[in-house]
């Protein structure tokens, strides 16, 4: 009979409360439903043990090939977690509570989410940010439709160094609005300066920039914000939070809307998810802000405490007018976020970031020594750079899988005449010998 | 001068062809504690009943329509900073808009005092 | 409490990384850095897990407290749940983008293709993807698949309206917004469900799509929801089902077999992952065979060797709606808990979730206001407009209810009833922790009348009694100011 020990009643119990309702048996609370409208076939197949699931699980996640040694990111990252991240954010007050409508017993949450907008705030040197969205791609499009919205344009203008996920996303979040895109191809790695400048006018709402770009260069934006805020449109940044330990903030280059994915902050990679996308912006956009945010404020005895606010910004209160249709975000991930950060620290970030490049940069010099291998771009880069390979970056990629190496991302199949092109990542968890290992054996690869 | 009433609880306050626009108390009594009032920009054209800007409190918004068509020439900025002047003085010190009215006319579709009073018994 | 920030002494570390073993890199150019360093918190390891402990504390939760959020469905969430999803951690999600990467990665790929398909059957559709990061996620996928679908047949400019109950959630009107579609409302009848002659006058050849809860936001099923969709085909609009209630129908109806064509699924709700404090969730969208051409990108396919595939090139597609394939993490959990469960216990979920909502109504019924007097489905609504007579409001019954050890219900939602109450307790909460919260609530009614001013007081319990929501939304004060 009970084939859930979830549903807790017994048959006695489950008498009871018929009778108390006054139906002979728990069918008849169905009968609203009209009889030809039922279901004929249900064909889930039968339950099993939580033994059983679990074995299960592990099974399929056994079908995966293990201990792949990852030197691809393309927006997530293979960084280390420190321990409290899983300790403190598996504590199940934070994860089988709610969405913090009643303030009096969701402090904890609320007071979380303050200091992980904080981290956001001093991460980005923007002056507001939100309690989350779902992550970097639809951050991306929902910096796009606030710009939309403070500007009263229609018109976004697309730096293709931007991550091609997250353009998609873009594009499809305004597929059916009355929205131009213009896309700026890339020149070398690089935003091309001269194109943005022609389409650059007064109809244009925002450019969209990303910093480090999708093969891994840094740019100084400060020039093209002052460019962009002279046409009053907005500059948008995607940024990889983990480079702001030592990068120009976005608020010090004049960025408008910071974006981002935060899985690089203590969320594992999952198969892509769940992290969380963050979003801060200077001051004065913050009522078009989309999602939740939580405000500092003193109840009656004046105790210091936290709420949601400016929620009549929100699609429970504005529906159709709501500054976005978010509701549920990814607030577990950001606490995660907020644990990292706090955990790794003020000169913690910084020397976490300082290694990333260190490898990185070591890695790059033993990968393009190879012969006939070399650089895309002359910029610098953080922990993510593109070679240019004497074969189509594909067959090597696919080769090197089988080794057990995740090689990199091939640029063909995103950026048309870039099929020799690999954009290879490098972590602080690459230790050297799996550097030097990738490196003599993409060497190998290109000999055959 | 002579103040008119929409359905919608909006106010106009006429003097010539200039009409002063903001929300009746009862209005701001419904909507609580305001936090924030969204003015319409100065040159912004405006038809009877369309929307002038917009209002917020903890739990609500809501639309403000002009009760006349017309052309905004001056904006009520002090509200942007103190939005709490809509409880405090909702039919006079919180104007939110004049407008130069375009066709008089459409005052008959509005209520005086007396008819707003009686019509907000009904509710 | 004092903020992580306040506690912070400099030069103090949480954590210690690992040590460099290539040469450090030459230095980069003064203009690409950073002035100063970011002002994160400065803490050791044992004071940041004092304060996260603490502030966990200050929560009420599923696993501390009864959690009758109305439409939200706080199950328990089963900890091998947990176990299991932890086991997909290591796996990269671009490794199935590689070129020949599906092949490294059948089992991630293979679980999602299994759970489209046990969604799909549990809702009546032909397939499903998994790439929606949310319930609101997952509709404004589903009504962008319908737009794409009436481009297609070249009525895009014609297609201008979606048509919602005003008792939907928020979420419909304002995911309809974001894909280009003007909102058409449509009032609640007496008899609890969205007036069916109003529709009918709403409806036309502009209507792109017709967005429903069923059973709806008062916990009712319409029944006429057969009639409802034959209507909206006849104009050539698509029937949206917003799953968000999904919990109370499993096996007994679905969706598909009722003439909808698009549906979402709140995972987390409906399959048990838990709530996270606000996410994540996760919000597969199920479709019709008609729209299968325009799902977004990448596909996860079967070729006929039963190997799984992504599809990435389909002309049809509206993009991407995600960077990935979803949210994985939390599709693991509700994978698990769906074969866990099985055929029969997701039947006994709709049931026991049916029959505790029920139980729940007859026994306060008394008491509250019950505006739609009828068999509920898995969630009642209330009002507290008895209790009003007595300056009263939803509001510091919700405060009462804190100070017992409630978390509250749903207040003032749905709107079109004043004062609501809104309870759904799910099918995991036992006869006697119902019995123990009725109490409660008769004790709050009967407050209501003898001593009002204890519940306008109310929470005392609590480290902090009521907060001014004013003030926080005239200050902004958003962040810790450095």
């Amino acid at each position: 009979m009970n084939d859930s020990h979830y549903c807790p009643h017994t048959p006695e119990e489950i008498q009871e409360m018929l009778s108390a309702i006054g139906v002979a048996s728990v069918e008849e609370l169905f009968a609203p439903i009209p009889a030809e409208l039922r279901a004929t076939t249900f064909n889930i197949p039968p339950g099993m043990s939580e033994f059983e699931t679990f074995s299960r699980m592990q099974e399929i996640a056994g079908e995966n090939s293990q201990g792949m040694t990852h030197f691809i990111g393309g927006g997530f990252y293979d960084h280390i977690i420190p321990s409290v991240v899983d300790h403190l954010a598996n504590r199940s007050e934070f994860y089988t509570a709610y969405t913090p409508y009643q303030p009096e017993c969701s402090q904890g949450t609320l007071q979380a989410l303050f200091e992980y907008q904080t981290a956001i705030c001093r991460l980005t040197g923007l002056d507001v940010s939100n309690a989350s969205l779902y992550d970097g791609g639809t951050a991306c499009a929902e910096a796009a439709m606030m710009a939309l919205r403070v500007t009263g344009r229609n018109k976004i203008v697309l730096d293709c160094c931007v991550s091609p996920f997250s353009r998609q996303v873009l594009k499809t979040y305004l597929f059916n609005l009355d929205v131009e895109i213009i896309e700026i191809a890339p020149l070398n790695g690089l935003l091309d300066r001269s194109a943005l400048a022609a389409v650059l006018d007064d109809s244009v709402a925002a450019v969209l920039i990303q910093n480090p770009n999708f093969f891994g260069s840094i740019e100084d934006f400060s020039a093209l914000a002052e460019q962009v805020h002279g046409v009053g449109a907005l500059l948008i940044g995607s940024v990889y939070p983990i480079s702001l330990g030592i990068l120009k903030s976005p608020g010090e280059i004049g960025i408008d809307i910071a974006v981002g994915d935060g899985q690089s902050l203590g969320n594992p990679l999952s198969f892509g998810g769940p992290s969380f996308g963050f979003i801060a912006a200077k001051k004065t956009f913050i009522r078009n802000m989309p999602g939740r945010i939580v405000g500092e404020t003193v109840d009656r005895n004046g105790t210091r405490g936290y709420v949601l606010t400016l929620q009549a910004r929100e699609q429970h209160i504005k529906r159709h007018k709501a500054t976005s249709n978010i509701c549920s975000n990814q607030g577990l991930c950001a606490l995660r976020g907020l644990i990292f950060l706090s955990s790794v620290g003020k000169e913690g970030l910084a020397d976490l970031a300082g290694l990333n490049r260190d490898k990185a940069e070591y890695a790059k010099a033993a990968l393009s020594e190879i012969s006939g291998v070399t650089l895309l771009q002359a910029a610098v880069t953080f922990n993510e750079f593109t070679l240019v390979l004497p074969k189509n970056a594909a067959a090597v990629v696919a080769g090197l899988l089988e080794l057990g190496i995740a090689a990199g991302v091939p640029l063909g199949q995103y950026y048309a005449g870039l099929e020799n092109c690999l954009v290879v990542t490098v972590t602080e968890k690459r230790t050297k010998k799996e550097i030097d290992l990738f490196a003599k054996e993409l060497e190998v690869a290109l000999c055959n | 001068m002579s103040m008119y009433f929409t359905k919608e609880h909006e106010w106009v306050k006429v003097a010539g062809t200039t009409g002063t626009v903001g929300i009746s108390d009862h209005a701001a009594h419904e909507l609580g504690d305001i936090t924030f009032v969204e003015l319409p920009k100065i040159g912004a054209v405006v038809k009877q009943f369309g929307e002038l800007g917009s209002i917020e409190s903890v739990k609500a918004a809501s639309d403000i329509f002009s009760p006349l068509s017309g052309t905004v020439i001056k904006v009520n900025d002090a509200l942007e900073i103190a939005p709490e002047v809509v409880n405090e003085s909702a039919e006079d010190a919180a104007w939110m808009a004049q407008i130069e009215i375009t066709d008089e006319a459409e005052l008959k579709n509005l209520m005086t005092q007396e008819q707003y009073n009686d019509y907000l018994k009904t509710l | 409490m004092q903020l992580i920030y306040e506690q912070s002494t400099p030069g103090r570390r949480g954590v210690k990384l690992p040590k460099t073993d290539v040469p450090a890199a030459s230095a980069l150019p003064e203009s690409l850095l950073r002035k100063e360093r970011a002002g994160l918190a400065e803490v050791s390891e044992l004071d940041l897990v004092r304060h996260f402990t603490n502030l966990s504390r200050r929560n009420f939760s599923v696993d501390t407290n009864f959690y009758p959020l109305g439409s939200c469905t706080m199950k328990y969430n089963a900890k091998v749940l947990e176990n299991a999803a932890a086991l997909f951690a290591p796996f990269h999600p671009m490794t199935a983008l590689l070129p020949g990467g599906e092949e490294f990665c059948q089992g991630t790929l293979g679980m999602l293709y299994d759970l489209g398909q046990l969604l799909a059957d549990i809702t009546g559709m032909d397939e499903v993807t998994t790439q929606p990061l949310a319930g609101a996620h997952g509709e404004m996928t589903g009504i962008m698949l319908v737009a794409a679908y009436h481009a297609a047949k070249g009525n895009k400019a014609k297609k201008k309206y979606v048509v919602v109950p005003d008792s939907s959630h928020g979420t419909n009107p304002a995911s309809a917004a974001i894909a280009g579609y003007e909102i058409i409302t449509v009032p609640t009848a007496p008899y609890g469900d969205m007036d069916l002659e109003l529709f009918k006058k709403a409806m036309s050849d502009e209507v792109a799509a017709v967005m429903m809860t069923c059973p709806n936001t008062l916990g009712l099923f319409n029944p006429h929801i057969k009639e409802i969709s034959d209507i909206a085909h006849s104009f050539d609009a698509l029937m949206y089902y917003d799953g968000a209630n999904l919990n109370a129908i499993m096996g007994k109806v679905k969706p598909g077999d009722i003439g909808f064509d698009v549906i979402h699924v709140n995972l987390h709700k409906t399959f048990g992952t838990p709530h996270g404090g606000g996410g994540p969730g996760s919000g597969p969208v199920g479709v019709k065979k008609a729209l299968i051409p325009f799902l977004p990108q990448p596909r996860i396919v079967m070729d006929s060797a039963g190997k799984l595939l992504l599809e990435t090139a389909n002309p049809g597609t509206i993009g991407r709606t995600a960077n990935f394939f979803g949210n994985f993490g939390v599709m693991a959990k509700a994978y698990a808990y769906i074969i866990m469960l099985g055929r029969e216990g997701l039947i006994q979920v709709s049931e026991q979730a049916v029959l505790n909502a029920n139980y729940i109504k007859e026994k306060l019924k008394g008491h509250y206001d019950l505006p739609y007097d009828m068999t509920c489905m898995h969630e009642v609504v209330f009002s507290a407009s008895k209790q009003l007579e007595h300056g009263v409001h939803a509001i510091d019954i919700a405060k009462f209810l804190i100070d017992r050890g409630y978390h509250p219900p749903t207040v003032y939602f749905p709107m079109i009833v004043k004062e609501a109450i809104m309870i759904e307790p799910t099918e995991t909460e036992s006869k006697a922790t119902m019995d123990a919260f009725i109490e409660v609530m008769i004790e709050a009614a009967q407050t209501a009348e003898s001593n009002p001013q204890a519940l306008h007081d109310a929470p005392l319990t609590m480290p902090i009694s009521r907060l001014d929501e004013t003030k926080a939304a005239r200050e902004q004060n958003v962040c810790c100011a450095w």
